[in-house]
Parts: C-alpha cells; sequence; structure tokens
C-alpha cells in the first residue's frame, strides 16, 4: 500500500510526499487543518491542502524569519506576531532574553489546538510567560495598534483564503503605524518562481515599498514550498538589514542555529538577477 | 386557485427540462447555444449560452405571460406580498418609467420629491407628466437630502388637489425612508395612487425589524432592484402592484418600452433569487444586518468618520432609517465622499457603491465576509492616517432647490441651443446633469440654471465626480432652451 500526500504547486506541477499516516483531520470556522505522518519529512501541517511547515525542514523558515531582524535591530522588547499558530516563531523569539512581550494574534484558535497536541517541535514555547496569544483577525488586531512594537512578524499563510487580508496594502500602513520609530516589520514574501507566486511576492513588495522608506528582500532554500525558493520581506523605518548588521553583538550571544549565521544573513540579500528585476519593476 | 409553493421556480424548471430535451434551434439567438461564438462560450460558460434561448411555448413570453413566467410572476406577488408582480428585463429604471406611465399621463401632476433617481425624470419626458416637487429635507451636517416630511407632502397635495399620484423614496440611496404609511393614506384619501422607488428596498420585504415595505404600507405599485440586494443578474427587477391597479392595463404599459425578446438568464435569475428570498430571506438580512453594525462600530471607532444608523431618526423627514446600508460620512477627515472612494479603490483595490462630496455609502450584501470587513474598516483607517487634513472649503450642501420652469417634456422637445457651461445662468435647462452615481439629477430638463448650481457643478468637477447626462459628452456645453 501506498499513500501519498500532493499538493499541486500550479496547476501543471503537483508535490508529493509519501504519508505513514494520517494524525488529525479537522475543519474549522476558517479552513480545512491536517497533520500527517512521513517517513522523509517527519510530521507536517497543511491547512486547506496547502503545505504550512513540515518537522524536517521548519527551522529554515523560523529561523531565517526570526534571527534575520533581532541581528539588526539593537533592542527589541515588544514583538507582535501575525499567524504562527504552530509556534514555531515563537521558539525562536524566547530564545532572547530582552524580549519582555510577545502578541501572537492567531485567526484559528484550533491551528493553535492541534499543533500542541501533533507538532511539540514547534509548539513547545507558546506557554513561555512573555507569550499571550490572541485569537483574532489581524487586520483586526493591529487597527487599534500606534507606537507600539520593536518588531512585527508577519507569518502569514497565502494571499487567498482566511490570510489574505494580510497581503494587503491596509495591514502594511496599519503594520508601519503599529512600529515604533526604529519598528521592524518581517513578513514572508512569496516565491519568485512560478508566474502566480511571483505576481503575488511583486504585488507585496509594491504595497510594501510604498508603505515603508526602506524595504528589502532576503531569500531561503525550503524544500518543501513551491520552488523551494523562498522569499521573506525586510521593511523598516530606520535600520538597515545590512549596514546595521551587527555581527558581533549577535554572535556574542552564543545562540546556536541550524541555518541562520551572520554570514548567511549579508548572503541572503544578494538575490537572483531575474528576481532583482522582478522587485524593481515595482520600486 | 393554485396552492403556490416557493420551493419551487417554475422558469429555472423549465430551462432545465428544456436543456434535457436537446431541442435542435432553427431559432434565435444565433450563436445557437454558443456553438456560433466559441469565445463567447469560453468567457461564459457552456450551461450559461446554452441557456441564453428565445420564447417558446414551453418557456412561456414575458410580454403575454400564460404558463412558467405566470406561474413566476404569481410566486414573486405572494412572496412580495402584492397583488401582481411583472419580471422585468430592463433594469429597474424599466420598472420606475412603467409604474409612472401606469399611473400618470400628459398633462397630469404628480407630487414626488426632487431626489429622485433620473429614471423617473425620464418618465415624465416620455409620458409628457408634471411634476410638482416636495423639497426633500437636507441634513446640513452630513450633507445628504433626507426624506418627505408628512406635513409637506399635505401641503403639496392642498395645493395640488387635481394631482394623480405621489411617488416616494423608499429609501434613498442613503437608507433614508420617510412616513410612507401616512403618505399612502394622505393620498388614498385625496384619490390619488402612491408608488414608490424601492431601488434600494428589496429587502425591506425579507428581512426583520427593517422599514415597511411599499406593498406592506398599502402602495399602489413599487419598482423592486431584485439585483440590488435581492441578488438576481444585474439588469433583472420587478414591478409590484397593488389590488388597486388593473394588471393588463400595467402589461400594456411595460409592452410600450420592454423588449419581445426577454433574457431567460435574467427570468431564471429572477425566479431562483425570489426562492431564495423567500425561503432563506430572514437569515440573510439578518446577518447582513450584524455585518453592518458591527462595520459601523469599528468605522465609529476610527474617528473622524462618522456611519450613521437609526439614531438620525426624526420621526418624520427621517421616519426609518435601513440599517444595512453603510453610509459613512466623511467631512470630519477634510476630505470629500469622492476623494476616499477613489483612493479606496486606487490604492486599496476597494470598490464601494459610491462617493458623493460628503459621503461614501459601501453596499453590503450577504455576499459579504466578515473578513472583507476587516479589509474596509482598515482600509478607512489608513487612509485617515495618511490623508487626513483640515476641513476647510469642503461643500456641505447638496439640496438645491429647483425653479421648474418648464414640464420635462416641454423641455426637452423644445427648440434649443447649446452654450458653454459658465455662459447659461438665467437660462432654463433642456437636459440633464448628474453626478453618477448617484444618478439624482443635479439639473433636470425644464429647470432654471443658477449660480448656485453651476458652483455646484465646478465643485463636484473638481473633487472627481463622473459627470453625465448632457448631450455633450465632455459636460462642458448645456443645451438650454431658446429665448423667445
Amino acid at each position: 500500500m501506498q499513500l501519498w500526500f500532493s499538493e499541486m504547486q500550479t496547476p501543471n506541477v503537483k508535490f508529493s510526499i509519501r504519508v505513514e499516516r494520517q494524525l488529525y483531520s479537522g475543519q474549522s470556522e476558517f479552513q480545512r487543518i491536517d497533520v500527517f505522518e512521513s517517513p522523509e519529512f517527519g510530521r507536517f501541517l497543511t491547512l486547506d491542502g496547502y503545505m504550512m511547515l513540515t518537522e524536517r525542514d521548519e527551522f529554515i523558515y523560523h529561523e531565517m524569519i526570526t534571527h534575520v531582524p533581532l541581528a539588526v535591530h539593537p533592542k527589541v522588547k515588544r514583538v507582535l506576531v501575525i499567524g504562527a499558530g504552530d509556534g514555531g516563531v515563537i521558539r525562536e523569539l524566547v530564545r532572547y532574553p530582552e524580549i519582555e512581550d510577545i502578541d501572537l494574534v492567531e485567526i484559528d484558535e484550533l491551528v493553535v489546538e492541534v499543533c500542541r497536541k501533533y507538532l511539540p517541535q514547534t509548539a513547545c514555547r507558546l506557554d513561555d510567560p512573555r507569550v499571550h496569544i490572541h485569537y483574532e483577525d489581524g487586520l483586526k488586531y493591529i487597527r487599534s495598534c500606534e507606537d507600539e512594537y520593536d518588531l512585527i512578524l508577519v507569518d502569514s499563510t497565502d494571499p487567498f483564503g482566511p490570510g489574505e487580508g494580510l497581503f494587503t496594502r491596509e495591514f502594511y500602513g496599519n503594520c508601519f503605524k503599529a512600529l515604533k520609530d526604529d519598528g521592524i516589520m518581517i513578513n514572508q514574501h512569496e516565491s519568485p518562481f512560478y508566474a502566480e507566486d511571483a505576481a503575488a511576492c511583486q504585488s507585496m513588495h509594491k504595497l510594501i515599498v510604498e508603505s515603508f522608506p526602506i524595504s528589502k528582500i532576503y531569500q531561503a532554500h525550503i524544500p518543501t514550498y513551491p520552488s523551494g525558493h523562498w522569499l521573506f520581506g525586510f521593511a523598516s523605518k530606520k535600520y538597515h538589514p545590512l549596514r546595521d548588521l551587527d555581527e558581533t553583538r549577535w554572535n556574542l550571544r552564543g545562540l546556536s542555529c541550524k541555518y541562520y549565521t551572520t554570514t548567511l544573513h549579508k548572503g541572503a540579500f544578494y538575490i537572483p538577477a531575474y528576481v532583482e528585476r522582478l522587485l524593481k519593476d515595482v520600486e | 386557485m393554485r396552492e403556490l409553493d416557493q420551493e419551487r421556480a417554475p422558469i429555472y424548471e423549465a430551462l432545465r427540462d428544456f436543456s434535457k430535451k436537446r431541442v435542435v434551434p432553427f431559432d434565435v439567438p444565433g450563436h445557437k447555444r454558443g456553438k456560433g461564438n466559441p469565445e463567447l462560450r469560453e468567457l461564459l460558460g457552456e450551461k450559461c449560452v446554452g441557456m441564453d434561448v428565445n420564447s417558446m411555448k414551453p418557456l412561456d413570453n414575458l410580454c403575454h405571460p400564460v404558463s412558467v413566467i405566470r406561474e413566476a410572476e404569481e410566486l414573486a406577488a405572494e412572496a412580495f406580498g402584492a397583488a401582481h408582480a411583472f419580471l422585468m428585463v430592463g433594469g429597474t429604471t424599466s420598472a420606475v418609467q412603467s409604474m409612472i406611465l401606469s399611473v400618470v399621463k400628459r398633462g397630469e401632476k404628480i407630487i414626488l420629491p426632487r431626489n429622485v433617481h433620473r429614471s423617473v425624470v425620464g418618465a415624465l419626458i416620455l409620458c409628457g407628466a408634471v411634476p410638482v416637487y416636495v423639497n426633500p429635507e437636507m441634513n446640513r451636517r452630513l450633507g445628504i437630502p433626507l426624506g418627505m416630511k408628512v406635513e409637506a407632502v399635505e401641503r403639496a397635495v392642498r395645493e395640488n388637489p387635481d394631482a394623480k399620484a405621489i411617488l416616494v423614496n423608499n429609501p434613498t440611496y442613503y437608507g433614508i425612508c420617510s412616513n410612507l404609511r401616512e403618505i399612502v393614506r394622505i393620498a388614498h384619501s385625496h384619490g390619488m395612487l402612491c408608488v414608490a422607488d424601492e431601488a434600494h428596498g428589496t429587502h425591506f420585504y425579507f428581512g426583520e425589524n427593517l422599514p415597511v415595505s411599499a406593498m406592506a404600507a398599502g402602495a399602489d405599485m413599487a419598482s423592486v432592484s431584485m439585483h440590488k440586494s435581492g441578488g438576481s443578474l444585474t439588469q433583472s427587477s420587478l414591478l409590484l402592484a397593488g389590488p388597486a391597479m388593473a394588471e393588463g392595463h400595467v402589461r400594456q404599459i411595460i409592452n410600450l418600452t420592454q423588449t419581445t425578446s426577454a433574457s431567460y438568464l435574467l427570468l431564471s435569475s429572477l425566479d431562483i433569487s425570489r426562492r431564495n428570498l423567500a425561503l432563506r430571506g430572514r437569515e440573510t438580512f439578518a446577518q447582513v444586518v450584524r455585518l453592518a453594525e458591527y462595520a459601523r462600530e469599528e468605522i465609529n471607532r476610527i474617528g473622524g468618520y462618522y456611519a450613521y444608523s437609526r439614531e438620525l431618526c426624526d420621526g418624520d423627514s427621517i421616519y426609518d432609517f435601513d440599517v444595512t446600508k453603510l453610509s459613512v460620512n466623511t467631512l470630519d477627515i477634510g476630505l470629500a465622499g469622492i476623494e476616499v472612494y477613489d483612493l479606496l479603490r486606487d490604492d486599496y483595490n476597494i470598490q464601494i457603491e459610491f462617493g458623493d462630496l460628503g459621503n461614501i455609502l459601501a453596499y453590503l450584501s450577504i455576499g459579504d465576509r466578515p473578513r472583507d470587513i476587516e479589509r474596509l474598516v482598515g482600509a478607512l483607517s489608513e487612509i485617515r492616517r495618511r490623508f487626513r487634513r483640515e476641513k476647510t472649503d469642503l461643500f456641505t450642501q447638496e439640496y438645491i432647490d429647483p425653479k421648474v420652469v418648464a414640464s420635462p417634456q416641454e423641455a426637452f422637445y423644445a427648440e434649443k441651443e447649446s452654450l458653454p457651461m459658465e455662459k447659461t445662468c438665467g437660462r432654463v435647462c433642456s437636459e440633464f446633469v448628474m453626478c453618477y452615481p448617484p444618478g439624482i439629477p443635479i439639473l433636470a430638463p425644464g429647470e432654471e440654471i443658477t449660480d448656485t448650481i453651476l458652483d455646484y457643478i465646478h465643485y463636484a468637477r473638481e473633487k472627481g465626480c463622473s459627470l453625465t447626462g448632457t448631450e455633450d459628452p465632455e459636460v462642458l456645453n448645456l443645451n438650454v432652451l431658446k429665448e423667445v
């Protein structure tokens, strides 16, 4: 018997992972939630059939969305995380003792519940006393925040479905307002490779460029995401992701990572020519 | 009498049965179920072009319905509490015009508020009836025209005892209702008919705690835009009639201007939507009201914006308010409604129904999801943060009392000349000028042009309103009556 999970990464490209068994399947108010166990990638979470994370490669995404801004911003105390009900971002954030408060805004309570039960690898630190979970629409939550956060991490799903409000100009504008004068916003920025993803990527970049004075893109390689080539957005009011990178300070922390290093940090901002052009067109 | 069953949709059922028979078409339409127009079939889908068929015995004929269309009309009449319902395929414009042509003819008077849709004045041009305008009250702070005061209607009736009918907007574009029951009573006690433009009021027939519908208030006719809150396809509409109207006569009037090739896509959409409303309308509109209340609360919390509701009610010129309408006044953030309307579309990819000088209107329906409301509120909050300015030199007054010099028909067909707009002060206009939407005339044929009106047009143009109605596509020249 062979059991496979397949995701149509485009109408013409299918990505499949052999599955040993399905651990969970449920429907929340917002989406279908599934957890599978696989020989190659360990446990993995899908929402509406789209891959969110696998135990095997989630470290890449979570380290890259978290440590890049924290190696730049000198004094992050208050952090807002939007999405990220799986807890992976939180696990990385709580490694920084100077962070005082983390607000986690997740629209779907069931995602958190399911991850606590089936994905302890990422959900393990959700009970840290600095973490406050709000089950709410991210766009709604942020509307009333002004000058509150040093760092906002947007761990969104896709530009369609329950997270689509997190890919809009009103959302990025509201993030700008919610950040302090030297605040940074990092967002998952889709892939530049397949046409439809590239279009989303380009339009997000346009909206962020219009909302923030500094807007740069960096990349990582994530095997289970479409094309494997994934981007993040670094939007900032004051700090530049390379000029304000303080390698010594970060390295003295002695945090051990599997993907992130301060050398890789610098390299990650050097992106392929076709991606540069894609972004330049809307800058 | 046949037992009516609102679960049925006779036109839809007949179309379904008909398509199963795979009849070979040697009749119009010439695309022959799309086979002759593959690009159209690709665009609209096989099912859609396959249902674009002609009138025939099994499918009845809208000009003289005897079978499935007749049944669909009977079901609609029952669902809306009317004596008769006519399915309309020329938009609510055609319903309004047929309604007016059914109640007044050449030289007869009709009492109506000035903030009527252009289709009403268009009907007066067609039939030669004479308007007696009742000044709708203005809310100065919001800059919107309201309903008619009962006392003002009584005065108009007293001064024009020979008038044949009274027309009421139920509600206005902004959601404001006059005291319809009382106006119907006044009309009937003076031997006049009362008709309602319910282009924005379909849901009154099905929702709970909404303003009274025209049929429930005892009005004689009502034009209902099923394609707005009713969910049917654009251009489909209903004309409702009370027991005082002769069905055959109204049908004859409709047939003067309505197509003899009615679209079955439109007809079946009316049929299915009526069934939906009858079976599920109550819960549907309860949900829309919840969304609208939530949106109002959140918008008012932003500051600067005023999303108004029932608190405006004053028992007379604002007798009731349609709480499904999300009307928002923008003047306190220093922006004209039309500017916010443009920003929402250009910067935030959000298209709303209209923006006028002081307000915007977002049209809510069962198709809206809470997350879309969050986007609208989020964008409004951002527009305030980014564009807010001092509230200076913004027009607040929108209603201009018209001086009617000639009947719309006389003025429209009279000897006329075209003049540059700025040279027309003091002359009599022979055409329409309006901002679209909402399509309420600033000038109608037969009205005197004044400085105030020209200033208003100039300002509206400057703020980015789309001006329409004139023969001149640029709306720089106006047709005026030749001076004798």
